[in-house]
């Protein structure tokens, strides 16, 4: 089962044609992840071949989906063209699609929602300025490395990559039904209350692990969303709690103003949900390990 | 990017709204000419990014000239909660000012979404009027595809219940205002007063902007708008080596991959620190993916620049990057710079995880450099880092 992403998935990338394109989509390739095509208008009609697996490429995302049944799209498109390309992936209703670039400005991430709500939401956006998202064993759909861990019966939703792949190292041992990177920047689309949704439905998950941090409120409306409607057990982590105020934090949207935004907020706000919070990842981890020994 | 008002002015001019005449100055004999420039009187005031500066005395008028200068003597240099003045706007006195109003655009976070802000109860702290009145301030989504035509706009003057006489004229301000956001990538736009002076006209009196730095790429002109002087020397240094750093205060130079991984590493030092004297962490410095050596070497270059660094905390992840490219990097690099003679003499706590770690951290044992030292874990290396600092 895992969550938006599963064995059956058929997976286009969009700036599979860039350098970083052509890295990760190698990557995602041997991870297992079935590929089957890229989307350059200037290179459609081409072919790319990846250690001997050839990959179409498309003029468009619609071309894409009607040849190919694809419904995920990874994009690795810069960020001055990353509005048009998500609008794209949008007007063709993909049922995913993965931004993982980093650096678009808020006027255009906040367009790309605007628009999806418009549509009606027929596409699931995940990011931007995100790892991404794996179900370890059968798809990996961004930049997460897939030989952290293998398939278990952990759910991790978290804004950070390298915080995901720490807590994935952390209990690799154990593994995970998927790992989602909802991305750090201030306008995101899927959010922890949506993966927090899906793990809760999900059969193939025992127990969630929630890593937030500083900025917005994202932490504290999640925490409200478990008390009332997740029952699997709950554990967080919550990055910045010495980040000084008015400071932007690597990502764009990790910036505590005021009073508002503050880990120490995040924390008490998920603890009050009944959530066990971790005070390092590492502490974070063996919460978890604790609550699955029962 | 958060402007100063004078900059603020500058952009809401650009754009329509309507604003005073005024110049920016860093010196008191300049206010006087820039005073007879607007006729012999203006207000000298104060540009500090912060608020408050009128109860402070950093807002003073001059009948004169002469008056102008010795204003802008006093205010200049002047400390206004912890912001030195370094330059004095010279603004065009405003007219009689009847009523005052606020109105703004901003980021709605939590509802992704842009939002309207406006109220008749102007020129105070809007969130004071948030907190004993919410119902004076009205809060219009705005959709960003959409935007804000002048229909847009007399909903938003309707709903804060602008008077009759000034509702039209403020609306066509929320529409210039509206193109200023958009146009200039702001995160946030801010009037606060509009006022509706004695002639019946309606002037943006002061005014924020906050700029969003991921929109550079289309907005050349920005970089010009960074205050370079308030600007930390190591930050700036680090921003020309394209570097991803925070000035903090404490003793532990920090470097790490990836924003969310850094942030818990200064949390992990911190909360380590307790128990050594209390260290803190330095920096926050985040080098990305990569961690080339020379990105390594620049990042060192900073951290071991910086007087207040006792020990540094090397923090890596390997995810797709391999810990055995990341520790060559921290070799090379500290040769590197030892070859540019700087005096590299603070010790380095290396954590290195993941991807590769094994072969990283043979790479670190068998350069057996004297001053790094590999602790394996990230909580173990953040207390040795902390206990390193704490007894220098």
């Amino acid at each position: 089962m895992a969550i938006f992403l599963n064995k059956d998935s058929k997976v286009i990338v969009q700036g599979m044609t860039g350098a970083t394109g052509m890295k990760h989509t190698k990557l995602m390739l041997g991870d297992g992840t079935n590929i089957v095509g890229g989307v350059n208008p200037r290179k459609a009609g081409t072919e790319v071949d990846f250690d001997g697996t050839s990959v179409p490429v498309f003029g468009s995302v619609k071309e894409a989906m009607e040849k190919t049944g694809a419904n995920v799209s990874v994009l690795f498109v810069p960020p001055a063209f990353s509005k048009a390309a998500v609008v794209e992936a949008i007007d063709a209703e993909i049922p995913l699609a993965v931004v993982i670039t980093e650096g678009i400005a808020v006027h255009d991430s906040a367009a790309f929602w605007a628009y999806a709500k418009a549509k009606g939401n027929k596409t699931r956006i995940i990011g931007p300025n995100c790892p991404g998202l794996i179900t370890p064993g059968q798809s990996n759909a961004g930049i997460i490395p897939g030989d952290i861990t293998k398939p278990g019966r952990i759910g991790l939703v978290s804004k950070s990559g390298t915080l995901t792949y720490q807590m994935m190292y952390e209990l690799r041992d154990i593994g995970f039904s998927s790992a989602v990177g909802i991305g750090g920047d201030p306008v995101i689309g899927t959010t922890h209350i949506d993966a927090l949704e899906a793990f809760e439905a999900d059969p193939d998950t025992d127990l969630i692990v929630m890593i937030g941090e500083i900025g917005g409120d994202a932490e504290e409306r999640a925490a409200d969303y478990i008390k009332a409607n997740v029952t699997k057990p709950v554990v967080g982590y919550v990055a910045g709690f010495t980040a000084p105020e008015g400071k932007t934090m690597g990502h764009a949207g990790a910036i505590v103003s005021g009073s508002s935004g503050t880990a120490q907020a995040k924390k008490e706000a998920l603890e009050a949900a009944g959530v066990k919070v971790g005070k390092t990842p590492t502490e974070t981890a063996e919460l978890a390990r604790e609550l699955l020994a029962g | 990017m958060d402007l100063f008002e004078y900059q603020a002015r500058d952009l809401f001019a650009k754009h329509g709204v309507p604003v005073l005449a005024g110049e920016v100055i860093d010196t008191p004999e300049a206010a006087r000419e820039a005073t007879e420039r607007l006729g012999g009187k203006s207000v000298v005031k104060a540009q500090v990014k912060v608020g408050g500066r009128g109860k402070a005395g950093g807002v003073k008028l001059a009948a004169t000239p002469d008056e102008a200068v010795a204003r802008a003597t006093d205010i200049l240099g002047m400390d206004i909660k912890g912001h030195t003045v370094h330059k004095v706007m010279i603004a065009e006195t405003a007219p009689e000012i009847l009523e005052e109003y606020y109105v703004s655009y901003l980021l709605d976070r939590t509802n992704r979404t842009f939002l309207a802000m406006a109220s008749v109860q102007g020129g105070m702290d809007i969130e004071e009027v948030a907190e004993k009145t919410p119902e004076a301030l009205a809060k219009v989504p705005v959709d960003s595809n959409e935007g804000v035509t002048i229909e847009k706009a007399r909903e938003i003057v309707a709903q804060a219940k602008f008077p009759e006489a000034v509702a039209e004229k403020v609306a066509e301000v929320m529409v210039t205002l509206w193109d200023t956001f958009v146009a200039e990538d702001a995160l946030l736009v801010e009037v606060n007063p509009l006022a509706k002076v004695a002639s019946g006209d309606i002037l943006a009196l002061d005014g924020k902007v906050s700029l969003d730095a991921n929109a550079e790429f289309r907005q050349p002109e920005h970089e010009a708008l960074e205050d370079k002087a308030a600007a930390n020397p190591l930050e700036a240094a680090a921003k020309a080596k394209g570097l991803n750093y925070v000035k903090l205060d404490g003793q532990v130079g920090i470097i790490g991959n990836g924003a969310g991984l850094v942030m818990s590493t200064l949390d992990v030092v911190a909360y380590a620190g307790e128990k050594h004297s209390g260290v803190k962490p330095a920096n926050f410095l985040d080098i990305g993916g990569g961690a080339s050596a020379e990105v390594m070497a620049n990042g060192l270059e900073i951290i071991l620049g910086d007087p207040d660094v006792k020990s540094v905390f090397v923090n890596v992840f390997g995810g797709i990057t391999a810990c055995d490219e990341v520790a060559n990097g921290i070799v090379q690099a500290l040769e590197l710079l030892k070859s540019k003679g700087e005096d590299v003499n603070k010790p380095l706590v290396v954590r290195l995880d993941g991807n590769n770690a094994e072969l990283g951290r043979k790479i670190l044992s068998d350069a057996n450099h004297p001053l790094v030292q590999r602790v394996d874990t990230m909580d173990g290396a953040a207390d040795k880092a902390a206990e390193l600092a704490a007894a220098k």
